[in-house]
């Protein structure tokens, strides 16, 4: 069996424009900053040490209605090191951060809303949640999947660096607010400030866009399928390819969601591109 | 950071003070200096309702002459209320520091409430026929417990916890404010004023009082010079948003009404859960769910953002 990086490697000598098209690599930026991680190689090591072999046919009901956060993420915990793959959340009645810092894989699903930083934190679960999100939700989310079925609040997916953070329904403001990876995907619109100092993924907003639409960003890619309000300083429309219409197309079917007619693309103009590109000793040079 | 609430029942009456320590206990968390409500019910059946203060909490546990000074204001009040001709004056404790009037009257409100807070020590928390305010150091349940709220009947109420930033933690700079003297108006606030001073200055030059440091003072004082005017409460919102710079989200109450305004830059939270016979805000979800348990469909309201409801 081919190893992961041959397999990427295999694929991108035989479609590099198609993958450049549907936004699937990534810029390598320059200075200290910007080091790469993580490299393909090391896919060995992508369990956590302490993550947990878990059976996804192994089901949990979990009443949460008189338990605080602290309490429910521990019982998750604990149910997951019991070989539970599979963990339904009951009654969680809008509390704050549930089901945050899970390092594994995970089915599970909640059966009512989330307050704040909900699901923060997390590396590999996928995550259904039926009612509405609040604030921060999927914050600085690793990889997965979360799909919430309702609205979700402001900085929703804030410094998302992977995965697919899914909301059917509308969200707040500043939406993707630094993000540094995965996707983002809206069914309805977006509020003001959204993609605000983006550094890299893409965000799909199926209805409109509030003002300052990716204000600042300096990188990834912001579709748009409604109206704009006004886009953000250093923000500018990008030509749309068919192959990225088409994989968007795909990717909302994957969720259930409609596809728009047409798609506006927004990139970064990068005439504000002076992040960290000089080590400290070449700046006082310049300076 | 402070939590707010606001709800509004159409058409009917429920009790809003049972619903409204809920939803400011859910919201204990983000402040616990101070907890206020403002309720709107039957009052006195067509008579005022005033709710004052004669001291402030502290002055009651390390003052020497308090009890004394707190008697003495009280009876000055009661001798002006009479003197610009209020009558049926029925007096009703609700703390040591805190009472509740209910009187008939007549003549010029703004008159009645100067003469009244002339007083040394007195300062009026509300006045007017549906609106009773009450506010005080410590959390919702401690506050409904003390001045007997849970079963107070109405239509619509606003509440506030509070973490103080930028002023004193006393009932003087706790929520909800009184719209002085503008009878059943109310606002509470999540957020920093940044030109408090300069458009307080330019308040007061046009002869309104501000008894606190507080820069939520400041919205319930603009609301009222709109108002004055002859501006609509919506349109008086909506203004708002345009002269005061910095972040915030605030509620405003009138005798039948609840309104909501959220900054133009959205960086305070704010949801929102209607339906036909019933309107609910708060800074969080979590409230609103101590209302309601069961699912329901809830809307962030976005930048900018101006709504009203009547009863």
């Amino acid at each position: 069996m081919a190893s992961l990086k041959e397999a990427a490697q295999k694929n991108h000598a035989e479609n590099p424009q198609k993958n450049h098209a549907e936004a699937m690599h990534h810029e390598r930026l320059g200075g200290r900053t910007q080091q790469v991680f993580f490299a393909p190689e090391e896919a060995e090591n992508f369990t956590y040490p302490q993550s947990f072999e878990v059976d996804y046919n192994k089901r949990a009901n979990l009443d949460v209605a008189e338990l605080d956060a602290k309490a429910v993420n521990q019982k998750i915990r604990q149910l997951m090191s019991e070989g539970y793959g599979t963990i339904v959340l009951q009654n969680p009645g809008a509390k704050h951060s549930l089901a945050v810092g899970i390092l594994n894989r995970l089915n599970l699903q909640i059966e009512g809303s989330l307050g704040y930083f909900g699901c923060g934190l997390i590396d590999g679960p996928n995550i259904r949640i039926k009612g509405r999100v609040g604030w921060s939700c999927a914050e600085n989310m690793m990889a997965g999947c979360i799909v919430i079925e309702k609205n979700a609040g402001s900085t929703f997916g804030a410094a998302l660096r992977g995965g697919d953070l899914v909301c059917k329904g509308d969200v707040g403001s500043r939406t993707g607010i630094d993000m540094k990876g995965g996707t983002i995907i809206v069914g309805g619109k977006t509020g003001i400030f959204s993609g605000f100092m983006m550094q890299r993924g893409r965000m799909v907003v199926c209805g409109n866009a509030g003002k300052n639409l990716g204000d600042s960003m300096y990188d990834g890619t912001i579709y748009v399928g409604g109206s704009i309000e006004s886009l953000g300083v250093d923000a500018v429309e990008g030509e749309m390819t068919e192959l990225e219409a088409a994989f968007l197309k795909r990717k909302l079917a994957l969720y259930g969601l409609p596809c728009p007619k047409s798609w506006t693309k927004i990139v970064s103009g990068k005439q504000l591109w002076n992040y960290d590109n000089l080590e400290p000793s070449e700046k006082k040079l310049v300076l | 950071m402070c939590g707010i609430a606001g709800l509004i029942h159409k058409g009917r009456q429920a009790k809003i003070g049972e619903q409204m320590t809920q939803m400011l206990t859910a919201l204990k968390h983000r402040g616990p200096d101070s907890t206020g409500l403002a309720l709107y019910g039957a009052g006195g059946d067509g008579d005022y309702v005033m709710r004052i203060k004669f001291a402030e909490q502290e002055e009651t546990l390390h003052g020497f002459r308090i009890a004394k000074q707190i008697a003495e204001r009280k009876k000055t009040v009661e001798e002006r209320l009479k003197e610009l001709g209020a009558k049926n004056i029925q007096p009703e404790k609700a703390r040591e520091y805190a009472y509740r009037y209910r009187f008939a009257f007549e003549g010029d409100l703004r008159r009645l409430a100067n003469f009244i807070e002339d007083v040394e020590g007195a300062e009026i928390l509300s006045l007017g026929k549906a609106l009773e305010l009450v506010k005080d150091l410590g959390d919702a349940q401690q506050i409904a417990t003390g001045y007997a709220l849970e079963n107070f009947e109405g239509s619509h109420a606003i509440g506030h916890t509070r973490m103080a930033t930028e002023s004193d933690v006393d009932i003087r700079s706790a929520h909800p404010y009184w719209a002085y003297p503008f009878a059943d108006i109310s606002v509470v606030h999540n957020g920093q004023l940044t030109n408090y001073w300069n458009s307080r200055r330019e308040m007061e030059r046009r002869g309104h009082r501000f008894v606190s440091n507080c820069d939520s003072e400041l919205i319930a004082v603009y609301i009222a010079d709109r108002l004055s005017e002859g501006c609509e409460l919506e349109k008086a919102m909506k203004e708002s948003i345009d002269a005061f710079d910095g972040v915030f989200t605030y509620l405003v109450a009138t005798h039948d009404s609840l309104g909501m305004a959220k900054d133009s830059m959205a960086a305070k939270p704010m949801v929102l859960y209607e339906s036909d016979d019933f309107t609910a805000l708060a800074s969080e979800e979590v409230a609103i769910r101590s209302v309601f348990p069961h699912e329901i469909d809830t809307v962030d309201p976005y930048e900018g953002e101006v709504r009203v409801w009547h009863h």
